[in-house]
């Protein structure tokens, strides 16, 4: 789940993607040639919960999207899935611009490409957990004893075996949401879905769910799109983070670019309680070579500040940093290291 | 909506001006009214000649239908519409046979009908599998009770056809509701029919019922259905409606087809709540088996009307009693059909077990058939058997005629003669200009233009169709039973609200008068009141007070216990608390209260025609007698109107002052 291995072929592109409610809208926005300022949008009393937002989600990545109450995280991810029709812009899923598909090829994407799993559940009451796992299938259609094979599978796999014939009532909130998962999973989908899962999951649950979240990722291996509002969430899970505010897309990057590099103070209140030393590596933050004692043992330029903390706090002068072919590239003293980790 | 939160929004400066304009507004209204009365005689009565013959086009249309087409003239297969419509209601007469056949008739190829014993075990049987022991009791017992009160034959024969009337209903309402379900504009399209189906009084729509299908069972069920399909819909539409947003967006996801978001996520999902439209269905259905009964329906409902006809007022009693009996069993068996979770059935298990209650009942069914054979008064009670309460009741209405007849007398005449009189002379002498104008500036001033013109056109009706004076009598007899319902049932619902013991008492007691046919109320009054605009009045007090009673009680349950809480602490005295924090807040659950109120009154009215007033209710029950499609039509669209208007304006009413709703969304 690193971003390395993320690879450059892209999944999902959305481009210049606008969502406003209300009472004609797209003739709003074709009126004003897609660009309409905020109190364009405000004064023809209209909302705009997603405002010109473009980013690629790559192969294998895990995406998170985040951002205050109202952001428009949820909608963004909508529009994404077609739950919601764009007023403006594309979203090209592997090639093809799905806001122009027929309902039929959309229907058969979503049977075979996509999971979803949403903040409330969204279970059926009537069915039990087995038979909530099969509904995609069933509705795939595939023949009964296959799908309640396959069902069985998935409750293996998210830990629920021996509940198989409860209702969603009769489980907690977290074993909710896990019935969720194997749900969005049944029909190994290419692009997984997930609009705040654990948000309604209170934190010991949350915490272990997303060890759970993680294991799963590590056998999978999907592309994922996360919803969260929670910054340590995106931290923890994310490969990349698109911070969205009032419908916009503010910042994207790796967590380590949004620590180092907040784009504006929005983006740095979230990352301020961040755990930068985790996070941050040294060839971020680096001096320039200078008149450093090349004599000493250097640190390596892509260890995170966590790990070379001590050697650096206990070094009266300046530690140099090599690259990976031991190349000395940079230097490192105690100044820069608590300047950054304490914000002074 | 823009001109409610323009009203919300005003200055109390501004709100003062609007009030002030208003007020002289209306001013000018009735003083151009009482000047043009004086001036022009079409003013102080509707000119004659100025009336719409709707009824005589609608009456000519119908006489079109029924005798005056003929497809395919002169060759074999020719017909006319009635041959369609009776020949629709030979499909349901034979299903009909067969329920009947089954409950009470026998099968003419010599096979009895069920023994009563196999009925109520069955009964209790159902009550079982749906609610355990409990409800066992309430559904075996209700139906025993029906055997042992000696009206065994008729409650079996309006069983059978509640049996048949109740799935019909509930398949009509259900897929009103699914295609309504579809988008806002059907919807909005079919919801005034749904008002007017409601408004209407039943006694209206059963004369073209007759005329085109005739007189019988079937046809009475066909207005059962007319009268319980919208309630039924709309609750089905409700439960669709509300079905959580995210299980839909799970369905789409998981790439479902309109036709399995339906019937795989939205009616399984709304389980519930379609199963309360079921209930609705069956009680509604009861609610009518009575006025049914006037248009054919055998069964209770017609040995009630017999026994009313012939003055036997405790078996009429008995009658009425067991028609709630057989309310209250169906009621709760299906409210506790509609919450029961579905259970998980282990689907290993051998079919014997996974179906226990069946085998069982199958099981009982023969053995208690076989026993019958056996002990013939196990099948039909003997004689001699059967319990009657009749002699007592009319025991005890002998009593209070000979007790109090002098006392009722003079009551009534003072009400009579120094309150109704001269309210209803007052109605009357209003000039209708002045009456329209006050209303539609009344709707003018709740919502704006457009509910003025609503509420305009639909005053205007009935002065169009000639039936002023009518109408205002209504007005008058509407308008003082809903003044005396306010009055009494206000306090009535503020005591239940203020005590768990007392609430309940209460409430059952609403349950009862709910449940029991309009028709018994009319009887005692009758005769204690003679037949007046009184009795019309305290027979409609009686059906309508309940929902006064039921809403007060619930507005004042529902004042958020922290608000309470607020005002006590602010140093409230009790008085105080009751007319500045709680009245205002319970408030839009009163004022439902009241629509209710003026539509069961309005409903009332139809039926109290039966005891000769002057009003629109006579005008259709005088129609009624004589099969005149037209006048019964119009005279219930004028009734339908008159609580419409009501309606509107209720629910602008409440749009503008449901402070707690408007703080929720
Ligand atoms: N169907 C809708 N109609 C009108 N406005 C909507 C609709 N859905 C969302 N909005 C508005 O769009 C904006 C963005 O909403 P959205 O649900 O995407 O926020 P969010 O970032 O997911 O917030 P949360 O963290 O609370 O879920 C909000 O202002 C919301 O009120
Ligand atoms: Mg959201």
């Amino acid at each position: 789940m690193s971003a390395e291995n993320a690879g450059n072929d892209v999944k999902i592109s959305c481009r210049n993607v606008w969502q406003l409610f209300g009472k004609g809208a797209d003739r709003f926005l074709a009126k004003h040639d897609n660009k309409p300022t905020m109190g364009q949008i405000v004064s023809a009393g209209l909302i705009g919960a997603v405002r010109d937002v473009s980013f690629d989600v790559h192969q294998n990545e895990i995406l998170m999207i985040m951002g205050l109450s109202g952001s428009g995280k949820s909608t963004m991810l909508r529009c994404i899935t077609q739950l919601l029709k764009p007023t403006a812009g594309e979203i090209i899923f592997n090639g093809t611009d799905i806001t122009k598909v027929s309902a039929r090829e959309l229907n058969n994407l979503r049977r075979h490409k996509m999971g979803m799993v949403f903040q409330h559940f969204g279970l059926l009451p009537h069915r039990t957990v087995l038979e909530n796992i099969a509904f995609p299938l069933e509705i795939q259609g595939l023949d009964g004893n296959e799908r309640i094979a396959k069902a069985r599978e998935l409750v293996e796999l998210v830990g629920l075996a021996g509940r198989e014939s409860y209702f969603p009532r009769e489980l907690s909130g977290g074993q909710q949401q896990r019935v969720g998962i194997a749900r969005s999973l049944a029909v190994e989908p290419d692009v997984w879905f997930l609009d705040e899962p654990f948000s309604a999951l209170d934190p010991l649950i949350r915490r272990e769910m997303q060890d759970e979240f993680m294991r799963l990722q590590s056998k999978l291996n999907k592309s994922i799109v996360f919803v969260t509002h929670d910054f340590d969430e995106a931290v923890r899970l994310g490969d990349r983070i698109a911070i969205m505010k009032d419908g916009e897309l503010v910042q994207i990057g790796t967590p380590e670019e949004l620590v180092t590099n907040p784009a504006d103070e929005y983006v740095r209140a979230f990352v301020e309680n961040a755990p930068k030393a985790k996070l941050v590596t040294v060839g971020k933050i680096m001096n320039e070579l200078g008149s450093v004692d090349t004599a000493t043992e250097p640190v390596l330029v892509g260890a995170v500040l966590e790990d070379v903390a001590k050697r650096v706090m206990m070094s009266e002068s300046a530690i140099p940093v090599s690259n990976k072919e031991g190349k000395l590239v940079g230097s490192i003293d105690r100044e820069k290291l608590v300047s950054v980790l304490f914000a002074v | 909506m823009i001109a409610e939160h323009a009203i919300a929004k005003l200055s109390p400066a501004q709100k003062r001006r609007r009030n002030i304009t208003h007020a002289l507004i209306a001013v000018a209204i009735i003083v151009i009214g009482i000047v043009a009365k004086g001036q022009f005689a079409w003013v102080a009565k509707f000119p004659r000649k100025w009336v719409v013959p709707l009824k005589n086009w609608i009456t000519d249309f119908f006489e079109w239908i029924v005798y005056g087409v003929t497809f395919f003239e002169g060759k074999s297969y020719e017909f006319v519409p009635t041959d369609v419509t009776r020949g629709m209601i030979k499909i349901f007469e034979y299903q009909l046979s067969f329920t009947d056949g089954l409950f009470f008739n026998g099968f003419r190829i010599g096979v009895d009908p069920l023994p009563w014993i196999t009925v109520v075990g069955l009964m209790a049987i159902l009550g079982h599998w749906v609610a355990g022991w409990r409800m066992a009791i309430i559904a075996g017992g209700s139906f025993l009770y029906l055997s042992l009160f000696s009206v065994w034959a008729p409650a079996m024969d309006t069983f059978s056809l509640v049996l048949l009337t109740v799935p019909v209903v509930f398949v009509i309402g259900l897929f009103l509701a699914i295609w309504m379900s579809r988008s806002r504009r059907i919807e909005n399209a079919i919801t005034p029919f749904f008002d007017l189906m409601q408004a209407m009084p039943p006694f209206a729509y059963m004369v073209p019922i007759v005329v085109l299908f005739g007189i019988g069972d079937v046809p009475a069920m066909l207005a059962v259905a007319v009268f319980a399909v919208p309630p039924v819909a709309r609750c089905i539409l409700l439960g669709l409606q509300t079905v959580p947003h995210e299980v839909i967006e799970a369905g789409e996801m998981a790439g479902c087809t309109p036709r399995q978001m339906l019937w795989k996520v939205k009616v399984p999902t709304s389980r519930s709540t379609v199963l309360v439209g079921l209930n609705q269905g069956i009680m509604q259905t009861l609610a009518m088996i009575v006025l049914a009964s006037l248009i054919g329906a055998s069964g209770l409902g017609n040995e009630l009307l017999n026994s009313l006809q012939t003055l036997r007022l405790g078996q009429a009693l008995e009658q009425g009693l067991a028609i709630v009996v057989i309310a209250v069993a169906l009621d709760r068996l299906s409210a506790a059909y509609a919450h029961k979770p579905k259970q998980y059935i282990d689907k290993s298990l051998p079919w014997v077990q996974k179906h226990r209650h069946l085998v069982f009942a199958g099981g009982f069914l023969v053995a208690s058939i076989a026993m019958a054979w056996f002990i013939p008064s196990l099948r039909v009670l003997p004689k001699e058997w059967p319990l009657t309460t009749a002699p007592m009741w009319d025991a005890g209405i002998d009593w209070v005629l000979v007790n109090w007849y002098d006392n009722v007398q003079g009551f009534r005449n003072f009400v009579l003669i120094d309150l109704l009189i001269p309210i209803k002379k007052f109605l009357l002498s209003v000039p209708w200009p002045t009456f329209i104008g006050l209303i539609i500036l009344l709707g003018y001033r709740m919502g704006g233009w457009k509910l003025a013109l609503t509420v305009g056109l639909m005053i205007t009706f009935p002065l169009l169709m000639g039936l002023w004076k009518q109408t205002m009598i209504t007005v008058y007899m509407i308008g003082s039973a809903a003044v005396i319902c306010i009055v009494v049932g206000f306090p009535i619902g503020l005591l239940a609200a203020r005590s768990e013991r007392l609430s309940r008492y209460i409430i059952l007691m609403c349950d009862f008068f709910q449940t029991f046919p309009s028709f018994i109320y009319l009887i005692p009054v009758i005769m204690l009141f003679k037949v007046s605009d009184i009795s019309a009045i305290i027979a409609v007090l009686a059906f309508a007070l309940v929902p006064m009673v039921r809403y007060t009680n619930l507005g004042f349950r529902n004042v958020p216990f922290n608000i309470r809480e607020a005002a006590i602490q602010q140093g409230a005295t009790r008085w105080q608390r009751l007319i500045k924090v709680e009245l205002p807040l319970a408030a839009p659950e009163i004022m439902l209260g009241i629509n209710q109120v003026i539509f069961m009154a309005l409903f009332m009215v139809a039926i109290t025609a039966l005891i000769g007033t002057q009003d629109l209710g006579s005008e259709i029950n005088r129609a009624r007698t004589g099969n005149k499609t037209g006048r019964a039509l119009v005279a219930g669209l004028c009734i339908a109107f008159l609580g419409m208007i009501a309606d509107r304006i209720i629910k602008a009413w409440r749009k503008q002052h449901d402070y707690q709703q408007s703080r929720n969304t």
